[in-house]
């Protein structure tokens, strides 16, 4: 795919892209967990992400990954740890401050505003960029005019990344599956995150749109100069474009490292083979 | 899916929802101009316009929210008194009608809507169906304390007393406004079709304005998608009490429109029954569904005098009607309505609506 980045260990045992030395990293995580009802779902969770870095986030189904991003972004309110996001601390934000702080996000289960439009979806991603008041809208004053042309502009910009411009108009409920994940994307990337991440992108999308959306998460991260961390079973997906990648089992990071690291550590093949089913 | 130029559906859907408020307007005029209106039906002509805005002003709530709310009257009868009261209040200093009874609806809406963010701010901010107990007891204690108010006007001003209306101490010159429970009388009829017609297309203009606008669309993605409208930067509290001021101001000029056409108001009239039926016309004419919305209310306003026959199973046959469209509908909102509704009943836990898969 690319060239291989590499990869320069720095303090707490993570490792980050040589180019992205130098600057705060976007994310550093540390002690962060989680108890449900006294089960441990994600416990001492530490990472750090370079400002440019695509960051992988594997582990067998029921690990805690997903748990991990509903923490970054507070859905769940961390019981222990710290998230630095950009160097400042997030304690204590919303969800909805922590998007507007930088980071944003698509679901496992995807999570559409089905009854509308695609352009209408990206536009709510855009909430925050062309803004006006509701008065401005009842009343329909030029500030309106002008914030709506630049929404839907900037929305179908968006859009001709994944080459979905055409479907604007379109029930973002009736898409095929593979295109409403791309919406998703889209939609986060209208927030203007300097960290997107990704919950199974692939996930329901055969071989050939598996490949396109690896070069589109690449081409991403270039157009927009952003950190991308993602979980994802795909692992042809994972080792070819994840730079840094990091193991969950049981809440617990087991491994970190490159893609070669981690496909030769005897840990993750361990308990990758522990589960049944190829997770 | 069919390629339509983005928002062209739209616009033609919008301008087919005015027209056939204009129209319906200028056949009324004509036959009532050529004798052929009877006079009961004339007489639902400005309550047809004020249920029109208490639907639509509800569906705002209901479709476009997605809340449950079951005090909408509470709303009207708070404009319909404020409204009575400023109509009197100004009876001395202004003397055009119409310009009385403008200030009677701004005042109505006014009035509403604070109580519509008194009544909000608690009950939006929890997650959760608070809002439709939290407007089932509003529109309760609303009715019972205006059941007891008193208020007149006397040379020095407006007087307020809970007791009876001697103690108002108007003396000779003073007029009594309200008297507990026999409500506002001597009321001036400042109301008409026409500011009724217009009342209703202002309505509209707001709400679909608003609904195809940044804060509209904000409100929409809080009612699909909570978690999803957060992620995205969109504040949940901000645009759940952004819609349901909106709505309670329209209901609250709705009211001071409804109370402007008649001579004697009581407050019984904007009880539970109310609230319930105008979230009839809601459901009927489709939850989220203006247009429908407005057809329902005014088929409904007018079936009763059609088949006054009836008219005593009107309740009756408004609740069977109701129970058979929400069994045999298929729309995904009122499924959405009928499970919360049930399990509001069950006093089910409350959904775990955070991320699980
Ligand atoms: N809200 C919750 N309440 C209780 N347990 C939860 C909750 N969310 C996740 N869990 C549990 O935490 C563990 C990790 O789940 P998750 O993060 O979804 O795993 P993954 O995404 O790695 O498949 C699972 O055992 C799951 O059942
Ligand atoms: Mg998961």
């Amino acid at each position: 795919m690319n060239n291989p980045a590499k990869m320069v260990p720095v303090p707490s045992r993570a490792i980050i892209p040589e180019r992205d030395l130098g600057v705060t990293p976007i994310l550093e995580v540390s002690h962060l967990g989680i108890n449900f009802g006294g089960l441990n779902a994600v416990e001492d969770f530490n990472i750090i992400v370079g400002r440019t870095e695509i960051a992988g986030l594997i582990g067998p189904n029921g690990a805690g990954k997903t748990t991990v991003f509903n923490l970054l972004t507070k859905v769940y309110q961390p019981t222990r740890g710290a998230i630095l996001l950009d160097g400042k601390d997030t304690a204590g934000m919303s969800t909805m401050q922590i998007n507007q702080a930088g980071i944003a996000r698509t679901f496992q289960n995807i999570r559409l505003f089905q009854a509308l439009s695609v352009e209408d979806n990206v536009k709510i991603g855009l909430h925050n960029q062309f803004k006006y008041s509701t008065l401005s809208g009842i009343l329909r004053l030029p500030r309106y005019w002008d914030a709506e042309r630049k929404a839907r502009e900037q929305a179908l910009e968006l859009l001709s990344i994944f080459n979905m411009e055409r479907m604007a108009s379109y029930k973002a409920g009736s898409l095929p599956y593979g295109a409403q994940r791309r919406l998703e994307i889209v939609r986060a990337l209208a927030t203007r995150p300097s960290l997107l991440l990704l919950d199974e992108p692939a996930a329901g999308m055969n071989p050939s749109e598996t490949e396109a959306l690896m070069a589109n998460i690449i081409k991403i991260r270039d157009m927009f100069q952003i950190a991308i961390m993602l979980i994802e079973h795909d692992m042809r997906l994972v080792m070819g474009i994840c730079e840094g990648i990091a193991v969950l089992n049981y809440g617990k990071i087991i491994a970190k490292g490159t893609p070669e690291e981690i496909q030769a550590n005897p840990a993750v093949i361990e308990a990758y083979l522990g589960q049944k089913k190829e997770a | 899916m069919k390629m339509t130029k983005p928002g062209q559906k739209r616009l033609i859907s919008n301008a087919i929802t005015y027209a056939i408020v204009i129209v319906a307007y200028v056949l009324i005029q004509i036959l009532d101009g050529s004798g052929n209106l009877t006079s009961s039906l004339r007489g639902q002509l400005v309550p047809i316009c004020a249920y029109i805005v208490m639907a639509v002003s509800l569906n705002l709530t209901v479709g476009v929210l997605g809340e449950l709310s079951l005090g909408h009257a509470g709303f009207m009868s708070l404009g319909a008194f404020s409204g009575v009261i400023v109509s009197l209040g100004l009876r001395d200093t202004v003397s055009a009608g119409p310009l009385r009874l403008l200030a009677a609806l701004l005042v109505g809406a006014v009035i509403a809507g604070l109580f519509g963010f008194i009544v909000g701010v608690p009950a939006l901010r929890l997650r959760g169906d608070y809002l439709a107990i939290v407007t089932l007891a509003f529109g309760e204690i609303i009715k019972n304390v205006i059941n007891t108010l008193y208020v007149g006007i006397g040379p020095d001003g407006l007087r307020i007393s809970m007791s009876d209306q001697a103690s108002l101490g108007l003396g000779e010159s003073g007029t009594v406004i309200m008297r507990g429970p026999m409500g506002a009388v001597g009321v001036d009829k400042l109301a008409s079709f026409g500011a009724g017609v217009i009342l209703v297309l202002i309505t509209l203009a707001i709400v679909l304005n608003l609904v195809h606008s940044r804060s509209g669309r904000a409100i929409m993605a809080v009612r699909d998608n909570r978690i999803a409208a957060e992620s995205v930067g969109i504040s949940i509290t901000r645009y759940k009490l952004t819609a349901f001021i909106i709505s309670a101001a329209l209901a609250g000029a709705a009211g001071a429109l409804y109370a402007l056409n008649y001579s004697t108001v009581v407050a019984r009239k904007f009880d539970f029954n109310t609230s319930i039926l105008v979230l009839v016309f809601v459901v009927l004419g489709g939850i989220g569904n203006i247009r429908g919305s407005i057809i329902a209310a005014a088929v409904l306003t007018v079936l009763p005098e059609l088949l006054r026959a009836f008219n005593d199973y009107r309740m009756l046959a408004y609740a069977v009607i109701l129970i058979l469209v929400m069994l045999t509908s298929n729309n995904d909102r009122l499924k959405q309505l009928r499970w919360r509704i049930r399990s509001y009943f069950q006093h089910s836990s409350r959904r775990q609506e955070a991320e699980h898969e």
